[in-house]
């Protein structure tokens, strides 16, 4: 048999509430009134003052200028007033500065670049490498007595050329696209790279033959 | 005297150095697991803890090793090493206490203390309190005493020499040394915290549940120690105290040379297989120079398992069901994979197995 749920009164929440108890089931939800007795329900005060008028104006356009200034304040924040970043091509001067078989510390500092002057695969070149270490991304030193590039963070090492041989690296160093400009000195674009696993390295952009 | 003296230096130098300093820690780990109702006895453990201390105090009249040891950066490390120490050694203990009296059919230790329920108010709350007060004032004279060393600010043009990690990575900056970095940086430690997080599915063994034991959970927990002693703090401790300049290794004792000069040259598989033992030129194809490394990649993945079933996980291999012990065979190769590695750049100044920079996979 089934139990008729429709006449079974909570009549402990009744005592313990001294709210009286409803009749489960008897009524739909929605239309009991969940009010005691003598109160009223909410309502949204009129605006009926002209004061009132003027605070919620004030209120909602103070709200609205911060939310118009912060909007403005990020698209504004997307458009850097000053590019701080170095040019990313530049003059590295005359190529007599760089004579054979060196390594310029010259443009590490402002441009990340080291030009070299070493011979690669038979040949005497001016080459620009990035100083960037191609494990994670410090910056090596170049170590003149033991003629290598040396990464503090992991320990791996370049030879001068840019090649990597030992730590971790796993690739050489990056070079940079390197010409001579129009005045006789050397430019270099940072906008293109080439990578020697790629077979870039023989790209005549790469380097420029010393003299 | 003097003689002694440089001796004992030459041995510490000798043996702090990774390739032994690795493999001893792991060797002392494995025999300190198989004896470890003698070693943690406090007849024996005691003079070895007092060895440790005497050895960091008589070292300090080395003014190099004293630098190091008392950089404000250094000191919670020393403070590490001996609360690891003594944590290991207490678990250890209590265990091996558990396992001798369930031989004799008694209950463990834990079970003799009726301690289901603790007094709460105003017992707890105050030893709460007294710990709190306590350690603020301690963290407070620490902050005055030892501050923070501060660096200059950051350039990108210099990268401080050498440039360590907050010491808790101390021990993925090692593993980078050996790994490429999408290997050491990312597959391991992710590794690391899914096999953690697997332990719940994988480990169905009831025992040991609110006691001390070695005898019931010999695999689980030697595998754990193993993993956090020898793969973490160790590897901490050597990042700390014994790289310097151009993360070069250098002994206790020695001075941080920045000019140091090591030589060194890492070699690929493959160049030790085309060039050194067929003595030809590198193939040109990457699939035919790489076949050997890959060869021996697949042969680690395949026969690995196999081996490890029917040697060291015989027993783990009859107890779990076939998706259970894949699971934990997967894991385990994982973590032998660093081991291997490094022992491949000690013995071969290995540096690569599987080397294809034109697809950016270095294995």
């Amino acid at each position: 048999m089934v139990k008729d749920k429709t006449h079974v009164t909570d009549s402990r929440l009744g005592e313990r509430t001294g709210v009286p108890a409803v009749k489960k089931g008897t009524q739909d939800p929605m239309e009991m009134d969940p009010m005691p007795e003598g109160s009223t329900p909410f309502q949204a005060p009129e605006l009926s003052t002209r004061r009132e008028a003027f605070w919620l104006a004030a209120g909602w356009g103070v709200f609205g200028w911060a939310g118009l200034t912060s909007v403005g304040m990020l698209v504004r924040f997307l458009f850097p007033g000053a590019p701080f970043d170095p040019a990313q091509v530049f003059s590295a001067g005359a190529p007599e500065q760089f004579p054979n078989n060196t390594v310029s510390e010259a443009f590490k500092k402002s441009n990340q670049v080291w030009i070299c002057n070493q011979e690669y695969e038979g040949q005497q070149i001016l080459f620009a490498l990035s100083t960037i270490c191609t494990h994670l991304g410090c910056t090596p030193n170049w170590l003149d007595g033991d003629q290598k590039f040396k990464c503090p963070c992991h320990g791996s090492g370049f030879y001068a050329n840019g090649i990597n041989f030992e730590g971790p690296a796993p690739r050489p160093l990056e070079r940079f696209r390197i010409f001579i400009g129009d005045d006789g000195s050397i430019v270099v674009d940072k906008t293109k790279k080439f990578q020697q696993e790629k077979g870039e390295w023989a790209d005549p952009d790469s380097y420029i033959p010393a003299v | 005297m003097d003689n002694v003296l440089a001796f004992l230096r030459w041995i510490v130098t000798e043996a702090a150095a990774p390739k032994l300093l690795v493999p001893l820690v792991f060797v002392a780990l494995i025999l300190t697991l198989k004896y470890y109702r003698v070693v943690t006895k406090p007849r024996v453990a005691g003079p070895i803890g007092l060895l440790i201390v005497v050895f960091l105090v008589g070292s300090c009249f080395d003014a190099n090793f004293r630098k190091i040891i008392t950089k404000a950066d250094n000191i919670p490390i020393i403070l590490l090493l001996f609360s690891v120490f003594f944590l290991v050694w207490l678990s250890l203990r209590r265990a091996a206490l558990n396992d001798e009296a369930a031989e004799k059919g008694e209950p463990p230790l834990e079970a003799r203390f009726k301690r289901e329920t603790v007094l709460v108010w105003p017992d707890l709350v105050m030893i709460e309190l007294i710990v709190i007060v306590g350690l603020t004032a301690l963290l407070a004279f620490w902050a005055v005493g030892l501050p923070a060393p501060l660096e200059e600010p950051a350039s990108a043009a210099l990268t401080p020499n050498p440039s360590k990690a907050p010491w808790y990575f101390l021990g993925l900056q090692e593993m980078l040394v050996y790994y490429d970095p999408w290997y050491a940086g990312v597959v391991l430690p992710t590794m690391i915290v899914v096999g953690l997080m697997a332990i719940p599915y994988i480990d169905t063994n009831p025992k040991g549940n609110g006691y001390y034991t070695l005898v019931e959970r010999k695999f689980a927990i030697s595998v754990f120690l193993i993993g956090f002693i020898v793969f973490w703090i160790a590897l901490i401790t050597i990042g700390t105290f014994l790289r310097g300049p151009n993360w070069n290794f250098f002994g206790p004792y020695d001075y941080w040379d920045v000019h140091m000069s090591v030589p060194l040259k890492n070699i690929n598989i493959s160049e030790i297989f085309w060039v050194k033992m067929l003595k030809q030129g590198m193939p040109e194809a990457w699939y035919v120079r790489e076949l050997p490394g890959i060869v021996m990649v697949i042969a680690f993945v395949m026969i690995g398992p196999l081996l490890l079933a029917k040697t060291v996980l015989k027993k783990l291999f009859k107890q779990l069901d076939i998706v259970r012990f894949s699971v934990v065979v997967t894991l385990l190769l994982f973590m032998i994979s660093l081991p291997a590695k490094m022992l491949g750049r000690w013995l071969f100044n290995l540096k690569y197995v599987v080397y294809i920079p034109e697809y950016f996979i270095n294995l």
